[in-house]
């Protein structure tokens, strides 16, 4: 299958004055449609340096990201959940979730716009909350309509930077579930960082492990278990220790 | 915002209590001292008060003097609005921008509005556009130093999302930089109007005003007519606390999210 995302030797050297901090050493790899993919490594390694720079908030200094499959005026969409919700406080939730929407697609209707909301609400939940603000939602709600607002312009790649990491582990495991269906209804794919072993395993098709920095990707490993899949399985418990070994001789 | 509730009128029992002992301790030493030209009787000031649309001192009524106060302050206020907020924005919008003008704002920015009275006289002549003028300069700077603080204050990260969504430079002001800064702004145009308000009194000191509550007290002073002057202040300090009030429950009521993001 052609690859939604593909990288190719991605290098990225913060330079502050004169000293230069090498944080991406050539980064390569595919992320194939409908994919779950989990990057994974060290902290301060670079992950969120390569979102950041797939997501167009920051450049590489060499290599090439290419993109298919695009939006229907041919440009190549990614969308971008941040750790913090990143809600705009004045705006409502209804709000917030189309605002992407308003600005990418120019002039769409107000009727259209109402029913990809719409249909955004229900999905993540939020429907009775439409009119509220992120200041009146749970920590889980806002994480919820952040998702909802990236989703909303229909991204070929949605780019989630440790997005689940400040909330609990009951609404934590809400959330990761709620992933894992997104991807079966919409037909999105994911690339998502994060710290928690447990996590990847549970959603991603793939983990991507980088080393510390400078970062270069150590392994690519395939998640191969069914799912709804059970994180007290033996086969689970193996490969999250298998991981969390993995991740720790990087560092 | 609720303005009436038990609290709340606890509350302002407590600032009413100073005010009538003030007021109390007034009446007190005018009987005492007998004497209009140095504390007219309360009574003297409310009567006064009292016939609000009845001439003044032979001039116009109080209603009017202050209606044409309140104009001319609504007026320079809002035309310094018109300017600062633009140019606040541009100046939090652009680090190199702050660099080319901040250093005459720092020099401008102290010089008490009063000043520019002979130049105001020698540019715009005698009248409102003078008075406009003064109390436009007393006015601005509180604008535009909140907004270029309120734009400076902007969360990057609103910033981000907004260029993740391919935002142009002009809607990222429109989306994110003004909403959120606008509460910085906001009391930046409460702090503004309290100053023009204070200036009122030292713009309609410029020769040739023929009404307004600064020319009322500067002419009641002149005819020695104290009660009038005590009557004119409890409308200035009265009006511009309306004014305040006003303002801080429009903070409440469109920027309830303040920090609670
Ligand atoms: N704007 C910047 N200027 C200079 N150095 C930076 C900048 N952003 C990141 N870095 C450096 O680049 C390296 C990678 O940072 P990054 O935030 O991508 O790491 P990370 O893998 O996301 O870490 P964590 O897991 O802790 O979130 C770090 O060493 C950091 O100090
Ligand atoms: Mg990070």
């Amino acid at each position: 299958m052609e690859p939604v995302l593909s990288l190719d030797g991605i290098v990225k050297t913060f330079r502050d004055n004169e000293k230069s901090c090498p944080a991406l050493a050539g980064i390569s790899f595919d992320v194939a449609a409908r994919e779950i993919v989990c990057i994974m490594g060290p902290s301060g390694c670079g992950k969120s340096t390569l979102l950041r720079i797939i997501g167009g908030l920051d450049s590489a200094d060499a290599g090439r990201i290419s993109q298919t499959a695009g939006n229907k005026d041919g440009k190549p969409s990614v969308a971008m959940v941040f750790q913090d919700h990143a809600l705009f406080p004045w705006l409502t939730v209804y709000e917030n979730i189309v605002y992407g929407l308003r600005l990418s697609v120019q002039n769409l209707p107000e009727e259209e716009i109402a029913k990809r909301a719409e249909s955004l609400l229900d999905l993540t939940h939020l429907t009775a909350f439409a009119l509220s603000y992120p200041h009146q939602l749970s920590g889980g709600m806002k994480q919820r309509a952040s998702v909802a607002r990236a989703l909303a312009i229909k991204p070929s790649i949605l780019l989630m930077d440790e997005p689940f990491s400040a909330l609990d582990t009951f609404t934590r495991r809400e959330l990761e579930d709620e992933v894992v269906r997104i991807r079966q209804d919409l037909k999105t794919t994911f690339l998502m960082v994060t710290h928690n072993p447990e996590e990847a395993i549970y959603i991603a098709d793939r983990i991507v492990i980088l080393s510390g920095r400078p970062a270069v990707v150590s392994d690519i490993l395939p998640i191969d278990l069914p799912y709804p899949r059970d994180k007290a399985d033996p086969e689970f418990i193996r490969i999250r220790e298998q991981v969390t070994r993995m991740i720790r001789g990087k560092a | 915002m609720v303005l009436i509730s038990k609290q709340n009128i606890r509350d302002y029992g407590k600032g009413l209590a100073l005010i009538v002992i003030l007021l109390i301790s007034w009446e007190g030493f005018a009987l005492m001292i007998q004497n209009n030209y140095i504390l007219p009787r309360l009574g003297e000031i409310f009567s006064v008060l009292l016939q609000p649309a009845a001439p003044v001192l032979g001039g116009e009524s109080l209603i009017q003097n202050t209606i044409q106060s309140l104009r001319e302050v609504l007026t320079g206020f809002l035309c310094a609005a018109a300017v600062a907020i633009p140019l606040g924005l541009f100046i939090g919008w652009s680090k190199e921008v702050q660099k080319y003008l901040n250093p005459t704002i720092q020099i401008l920015r102290p010089v008490p509005p009063i000043a520019w009275m002979p130049f105001s006289i020698a540019w715009f002549g005698i009248g409102f556009n003078s008075i406009l003028f003064i109390i436009g300069m007393g006015a601005f700077f509180p604008i535009l130093i909140n907004t270029v603080d309120g734009v400076q204050g902007v969360r990057l990260r609103w910033i981000e999302v907004a260029e993740t969504f391919h935002a142009t430079t002009f809607e990222q002001l429109r989306t994110v930089i003004l909403p959120g800064a606008l509460p910085v702004i906001w009391n930046g145009l409460r702090v503004s109007f309290g100053v023009a308000w204070m200036c009122v009194v030292a713009a309609e000191m410029l020769p040739g005003t023929t009404a307004g509550l600064g020319y009322l007290i500067m002419y009641a002073y002149k005819l020695g007519q104290l009660q009038v002057i005590g009557a004119g202040m409890i409308i200035i300090g009265v009006i511009g606390l309306g004014a305040d009030t006003l303002f801080r429950a429009g903070q409440e009521r469109l920027f309830g999210w303040q920090g609670r993001e």
